[in-house]
């Protein structure tokens, strides 16, 4: 079977017991800090809390290996990349220069550039757990209706979260399509060339598309016919009422943004200056 | 009297893309609290009169329209799809692909969350529903868990929650269920009929199945006219079904063949409550003793085709099968049955190598088949899918027919003979330049077929080759396969259509919960009741029809009948 892609799990935990709409909105928080901060000691605190929610959550690490591994593989290149085009970056900001020892032509190693970097990586590792938190622990049905509750239009909403439903479908159509396009001899192995392998590809991409195009069709009159569409909002039956846990984190969350801006800015610069 | 619930006036529609119109001239009203079934063959237009209730028709398949039809005393191109959809409430054919909430009791709860209803109300109208629909205990189960009659109530359950709604429209409800699901599914709408009165249209082309319902009225169009509007009783009691193609119960079709003539007070509607003359039971007695039935040909011991020794399977550590071993005999045609999702197409694609096995041997030939690759399989065993748009990729056929050969390498001018021999024998060779998209379904169906059978297999597996055909769709496929299996092809349908299994076929294999529960012909699994109850068929009418008229041996008088009546279809062609 393919890659289990990233989807609600299944627990009982406190967090999968808070609204997604609360879920939803601590996360915009938690990436508003992580973007707006450069302070070190801020982000610090935050990871650590986010370690502890996400032990919280009861969420195995296992389960999302996958997906963390992407991320740290393109934070990786990310930063990598970061260097090979500014490498002077952090002596720019912190206006000091340590340096620890050159490499090639103007390719040094400063400790100020390497202060700056592990910053970057620290506002990324804060983001992931709160982002995948909300994916895993959001049952999809309530999916939709935490965008709705946030502003986003309930037409894109329902776009949204039938597109994530129908991954599994399409994904079982395409390994039907596979098998019997290898049947007769449609062969993507990577034995085969590129160019014949993109060749065969659309051998079985065409078919996938016209089925799903079918799929579409079935599933909007299905829509319409149960009068989806017809007035400006929508309710949703699966949306979880904001409990007293709920809106304590709400508060908690809010105070935790406000006091995070407060350090940041206080000395009238958003990069916390060790130097 | 009061005010019909639908009244189709002079209604005339033509699609925009067509030259002809679809529908001629309807005039038709239904009052409240009717039970109504409109029959009719594919293209008949009558899921384009659907179309026009539940206002697809004009509001989103456009077209030009003439006359007028009238809901609940509204004319309907002056409203809005919203408002008829009020009104009518639609369950689609396809069950599958119509829902839209992921649990039982969200896809309920749709129609509701889009008229703003609030949680609390919605929460207790569900309930409600569920109960109706007999879901109640599955409202928090996933969808596609469920079984196809279950889902098939939840379809029903999402459009009667909106309380406006006093229509009722079903759309093929038996198309993808096996014989006793749908014989459950018309049951439920029976009883939720005489719960709510609320009005009833049922669209099907497979009228024994429905008649079950026991409907008011019964409607019949032929190519875009009524051309019946009466009793089931008076219909049966009619020779109109013979005129067009439309299966007769298989009971009334007996009757007819004896001699006898069906008035309606004789009450055909149902096997059960038929009455039977002294003069009819004579009549059938002498037709099962004299008719002429071919000598059944015993096929000779041999070495087995394909061989199956203890295949097990298992999917997520659920057993899909397990111990299944049979043989198949060249030139057999075999039918493989049971219940929806009881492992049929499994099993097929198990022996075509697009599922590996985890236990047991496949032989082909006598030679181990398990361990070969899906293409070395293919040049052997070819499966053909229900739905034949899933392999289409080229634009012209003959690039389509001619792929599986062109990417086995094979040379031009092998190519061109092969290909162009296929397409004789699928009578495909005037169209070989068509575009696919140009043809109508059934030659689809041939073009998927003609594609695995350029490989040359001796071996065709299909999954529902007649799934949502009308009779002469049916009728010319089957026919067609039966071609192919004279010139020596054996084939394997995968079927819950128990008209294949007993018209066509001269074995079954059963398979139910993994289990290959029998493997003998089609009229002895037909009529043991063993059988029949566990992998959800429905013992043939004709069997009934049997002991009714007093029939010592029902099976030779069931083969009897199917001998004598694939002589009269052969006629029609």
């Amino acid at each position: 079977m393919a890659v289990t892609m990233l989807g609600y799990i299944e627990q009982n935990s406190v967090i999968h017991r808070l609204s997604g709409f609360t879920k939803l909105v601590v996360f915009l928080i938690w990436s508003s800090i992580a973007m707006l901060s450069y302070d070190t000691r801020i982000l610090i605190a935050l990871f650590v809390v986010s370690i502890f929610i996400f032990k919280l959550s009861k969420i195995r690490f296992a389960e999302i290996k996958f997906v963390v591994l992407f991320i740290m593989g393109f934070l990786a290149l990310n930063t990598l990349a970061i260097y090979l085009f500014a490498p002077e970056e952090g002596v720019r900001i912190y206006g000091t220069r340590h340096l620890l020892f050159e490499l090639n032509g103007r390719y040094t190693v400063t400790l100020e550039q390497l202060f700056y970097q592990l910053n970057i990586i620290l506002k990324y590792i804060v983001v992931t757990p709160a982002a995948l938190l909300f994916i895993v622990t959001t049952h999809p049905s309530e999916f939709a209706a935490s965008l709705n509750r946030v502003g986003v239009h309930y037409k894109i909403a329902f776009a949204v979260s039938l597109a994530l439903r129908y991954i599994p479908d399409i994904q079982r159509d395409f390994h039907m399509i596979s098998k019997v396009q290898q049947a007769r001899g449609v062969n993507i192995s990577p034995a085969e060339k590129l160019g014949k392998r993109l060749k065969h590809a659309s051998s079985i991409i065409i078919p996938l598309i016209f089925s799903s195009l079918e799929r579409i069709d079935v599933v909007s009159n299905a829509m319409e016919l149960r009068s989806f569409g017809k007035h400006k909002s929508r309710t949703w039956y699966s949306a979880k009422p904001l409990m007293q846990l709920d809106w304590t984190v709400l508060i908690v969350s809010l105070l935790l943004f406000a006091l995070a801006m407060i350090i940041t800015f206080y000395d009238g610069s958003r990069f916390y200056n060790p130097f | 009297m009061t005010t019909p619930i639908i009244a189709f006036n002079h209604f005339s529609f033509k699609y925009y893309s067509q030259v002809e119109p679809t529908l001629t001239n309807i005039n038709l009203t239904i009052a409240k609290g009717e039970k109504v079934l409109i029959l009719g063959p594919s293209g008949s237009g009558k899921s384009t009169l659907a179309h026009c209730l539940n206002g697809l028709i004009p509001f989103s398949y456009t077209g030009e329209i003439t006359g007028t039809l009238h809901i609940n005393g509204q004319q309907t191109d002056q409203l809005d799809l919203f408002s008829l959809s009020k009104m009518v409430g639609t369950v689609l054919q396809d069950t599958d692909g119509q829902f839209i909430g992921l649990s039982v009791a969200e896809d309920i709860a749709f129609a509701l969350e889009n008229e703003n209803v609030n949680q609390e109300k919605m929460e207790l109208r569900v309930a409600e529903i569920a109960k109706l629909v007999e879901m109640e205990p599955y409202q928090d189960s996933a969808i596609h868990a469920l079984s196809g009659g279950q889902k098939q109530r939840v379809s029903i359950g999402g459009v009667m929650v909106a309380e406006e709604v006093d229509l009722l429209l079903f759309d093929e409800p038996l198309a993808s269920l096996d014989p006793a699901t749908g014989h459950y599914a018309m049951q439920l709408i029976a009883d939720i009929h005489s719960q709510t009165n609320k009005t009833m249209i049922v669209i099907e082309h497979r009228l024994e199945d429905a008649l079950q319902l026991q409907f008011d009225r019964i409607i019949v169009m032929n190519e875009g006219e009524i051309i019946s509007d009466s009793t089931p009783n008076q219909l049966l009691a009619s020779n109109k079904l013979e005129q067009i193609y439309i299966r007769e119960p298989l009971y009334t079709k007996a009757l007819k063949y004896a001699g006898s003539n069906i008035e309606a007070n004789q009450q055909p509607e149902q096997i059960e409550h038929l009455v039977l003359s002294e003069q009819d039971k004579r009549n059938l007695q002498y037709w099962s003793s004299h008719s002429s039935v071919e000598p059944v040909t015993i096929v000779e011991p041999r070495n087995p085709l394909l061989e199956l020794r203890d295949v097990s399977f298992y999917y997520q550590e659920k057993q899909i099968f397990s111990q299944v071993s049979f043989s198949i005999y060249q030139g057999e045609l075999i039918s493989l049955v049971g219940r929806n999702g009881a492992g049929k197409s499994t099993l097929a694609k198990a022996i075509c190598g697009f599922e590996p096995i985890d236990h047991g041997e496949i032989l082909f030939n006598g030679t181990r088949f398990d361990n070969q690759s899906i293409s070395e399989r293919a040049n052997h065993v070819g499966f053909v899918l229900q739905n034949p748009n899933q392999m289409f990729s080229k634009h012209k056929i003959y690039d389509e027919i001619a792929l599986g050969l062109v990417l086995r390498q094979v040379s031009e001018q092998e190519i061109r003979t092969r290909v162009e021999d296929v397409l004789h024998i699928c009578g495909l060779y005037p169209f070989r330049n068509w575009p696919i998209s140009a043809l109508s379904y059934g030659q689809k169906k041939r073009v998927s077929i003609a594609a695995i059978l350029v490989l040359n297999p001796r071996l065709l597996i299909l999954d529902e080759p007649t799934a949502g055909q009308d009779l002469r769709h049916y009728t010319e496929i089957m026919d067609f396969l039966c071609t192919l299996n004279e010139q020596g092809i054996t084939i394997i349908l995968i079927t819950h259509d128990m008209h294949v299994m007993l018209e066509y076929t001269t074995r079954s294999l059963v398979l139910t919960d993994g289990q290959l529960i029998a493997d003998q012909s089609p009229v002895d699994v037909l009529t043991n009741d063993t059988i029949i109850e566990r992998a959800q068929l429905r013992r043939t009418s004709l069997f009934d029809l049997a002991i009714k008229a007093g029939i010592e041996a029902p099976a030779h008088f069931i083969k009897n009948f199917i001998t004598h009546d694939r002589e009269v279809r052969r006629t029609w062609q």
